[in-house]
């Protein structure tokens, strides 16, 4: 579904501040993977989900997707096959907007915007259906403004956002780093059902090895702008947060466990 | 008494100017208020406006004619600032500057390198003038002005219902949002900066007729008194308007209010050279009431928990 050949991107180039994010980076995701992305801070993994969606250019290197070249399409263009999640709860949503305003917005994801009428009644029923789904009690609230929610019902109302039109390529960046544990685990298991149900491709980026280890099929581990472990199937289904540890020290050639992941269990 | 007397008098014309203001301010909101930008080029828009209808009916053109067309001139106006902003990524606010200073010289070209240009309701057929604000007859400027209040009005609940309109809003509210849903952003700040110059063109075009002239000066502090507009329209309607179409109403409400309150401190013997300081006064103050409001809720909430 996806091919990400040769990238490389460096921040900063010729200042004191250069920094290397991804150095070049190659990643292949069949279709219905659902890869977890694990790494130290700095390792790339926003980085990368960042010039898959296009939010900056890569220096070099190519992006396909679905056999098309999208390396240089604007990220507004790429949107149409990109579903997206972003860390902060309050990015992904018009606080301003209700909550209807904000499906219908995402229910034409990559279509022409006309004169028509912003949103139709039959969208209206199909909305509440979907919201009811997710359990949070949201179906009554169509038209409360979504700044009004809370941290997590917005994250979990963003999610359904990105799948309400089925895109190719589902990227969750950290998509439950700032909830509280309660509402993370209930975001992220919102997220499995929706992903198996609509058997999507998906990146998801995480801070916990455990979340890492428990979902998906396949999982990555990036160090230094490179991907330095890649573990899927049946051997992923193995894997110990330990392992994982030691995994992690071997490939980036450092002794020091990464102190950010060994906190986050 | 003799104050009371001549406010009396005064308030048809203020109130009629308040309106008319009011439609500019409108335009302003599209910008301030849904796009999250400073527009600093309507201060030269607005003259434009002003510019082309005036030298286009004295040229014999049928004044609703030369209404569009000064529309259209605004829209060009608003095309270059948003061209600057999204193509040469000027910051909108010195986009809108250098469109303004830039104007100044072609609003002068336009009126044939004067600087004011007369436009005598006795000799051409103006659509409103301020001669007949206190007659009782078909020729009182205050129906049509309602009128096309309206219908601007209602042309913008309508836009910003549509697809398009929504995917705007959501572009001023969250640009991240918006990029992530396939937005066009810039391409949406550009159609915005187009129509909200229109509009405060088309408001040029009415207040030249209004006044029977238009002004190089004309559209100096015309950024102030639309935020005047919208922040107190905000002010006093905030409790009862919630929708759309009334907060636009509200925004008309605030610059009549804004003119009546002009009205009432130029009656109490300030000059009007004194004009603009006492423009920039009366905005400061209405700036800051939201922020002393919140202060003083913040004030009551400490004593209130000390209670609990």
């Amino acid at each position: 579904m996806l091919e990400i050949k040769n990238i490389c991107k460096t921040f900063n180039k010729g200042t004191v501040n250069e920094k290397v994010a991804i150095n070049n980076l190659s990643l292949t995701l069949e279709d219905g993977d659902f890869v977890t992305v694990i790494g130290g801070n700095g390792a790339g993994k926003s980085t990368m989900l960042n010039l898959i969606a296009g939010a900056f250019p890569v220096d070099s290197g190519s992006i396909i997707a679905n056999g098309k070249d999208i390396t240089h399409l604007p990220d507004f263009k790429r949107a149409s096959i990109l579903g997206r999640v972003f860390q902060d709860p309050m990015m992904g949503t018009s606080a301003n907007m209700l909550i209807e305003e904000n499906l219908a917005l995402a229910n034409r994801r990559g279509q022409k915007r006309g004169l028509k009428w912003g949103i139709s009644d039959a969208e209206r029923e199909d909305f509440k259906k979907q919201l009811a789904a997710l359990n949070l009690g949201l179906e009554d609230r169509l038209s409360t403004k979504v700044g009004l929610l809370s941290g997590g019902q917005r994250q979990a109302l963003t999610l359904l956002m990105a799948v309400l039109r089925k895109p190719d390529l589902l990227l969750l960046d950290e998509h439950t780093a700032a909830l509280d544990p309660k509402t993370a685990a209930k975001v992220l298991e919102m997220t499995d059902r929706i992903v198996s149900k609509h058997n999507l491709t998906t990146l998801m980026v995480t801070h916990n090895m455990k979340d890492a280890i428990e979902h998906g099929n396949r999982l990555i581990m990036m160090d230094a702008g490179r991907i330095v472990v890649d573990i899927r199937g049946e051997e992923k289904k193995k894997l110990t947060v330990p392992y994982l540890i030691d995994l992690f020290s071997k490939a980036s050639g450092s002794t020091e466990a990464n102190d950010a992941m060994l906190l986050s269990k | 008494m003799d104050f009371f007397g001549s406010l009396l008098n005064a308030t048809p014309g203020a109130v009629s100017q308040g309106i008319i203001w009011g439609i500019m301010a409108i335009g302003l909101y599209i910008t301030f208020k849904i796009m999250d930008i400073a527009d600093l080029s309507v201060d030269g828009s607005f003259a434009t406006g002003g510019a082309v209808c005036v030298m286009l009916i004295r040229g014999g053109c049928n004044p609703w004619l030369a209404v569009l067309v000064a529309m259209c001139a605004g829209g060009v106006a608003g095309l270059i600032t948003a061209l600057l902003h999204t193509k040469c990524e000027i910051p909108a606010i010195l986009s809108g500057i250098l469109t303004q200073l830039a104007l100044y010289s072609i609003n002068l070209r336009i009126m044939g390198g004067r600087a004011n240009q007369p436009v005598s309701v006795d000799k051409y057929p103006l659509l409103v003038s301020q001669r007949y604000v206190r007659e009782l007859s078909l020729r009182n400027p205050l129906p049509l002005i309602i009128l096309l209040t309206a219908i601007v009005i209602g042309f913008m609940y309508w836009f910003f219902g549509t697809e398009r309109g929504c995917s705007m809003r959501a572009t001023g509210d969250n640009p991240n949002m918006a990029k992530a849903q396939g937005i066009n952003v810039k391409n949406n700040i550009i159609l915005a900066l187009v129509f909200s110059n229109a509009i405060v063109a088309f408001s040029g075009a009415l207040i030249a007729q209004f006044q029977g002239s238009a002004d190089i000066n004309m559209g100096r502090g015309a950024i102030v008194i639309g935020l005047a507009a919208v922040i107190i329209g905000e002010v006093f309607t905030k409790k009862f308007f919630k929708n759309f179409a009334l907060k636009l109403l509200g925004v008309s409400i605030g610059a009549i209010i804004y003119y009546l309150v002009l009205q009432v401190t130029l009656q109490l013997g300030l000059n009007t050279n004194d004009l603009k300081l006492i423009s920039a006064t009366i905005v400061a103050v209405f700036l800051a009431i939201p922020y002393w409001k919140k202060l003083a809720s913040q004030k009551a909430g400490r004593k209130g928990g000390r209670n609990a």
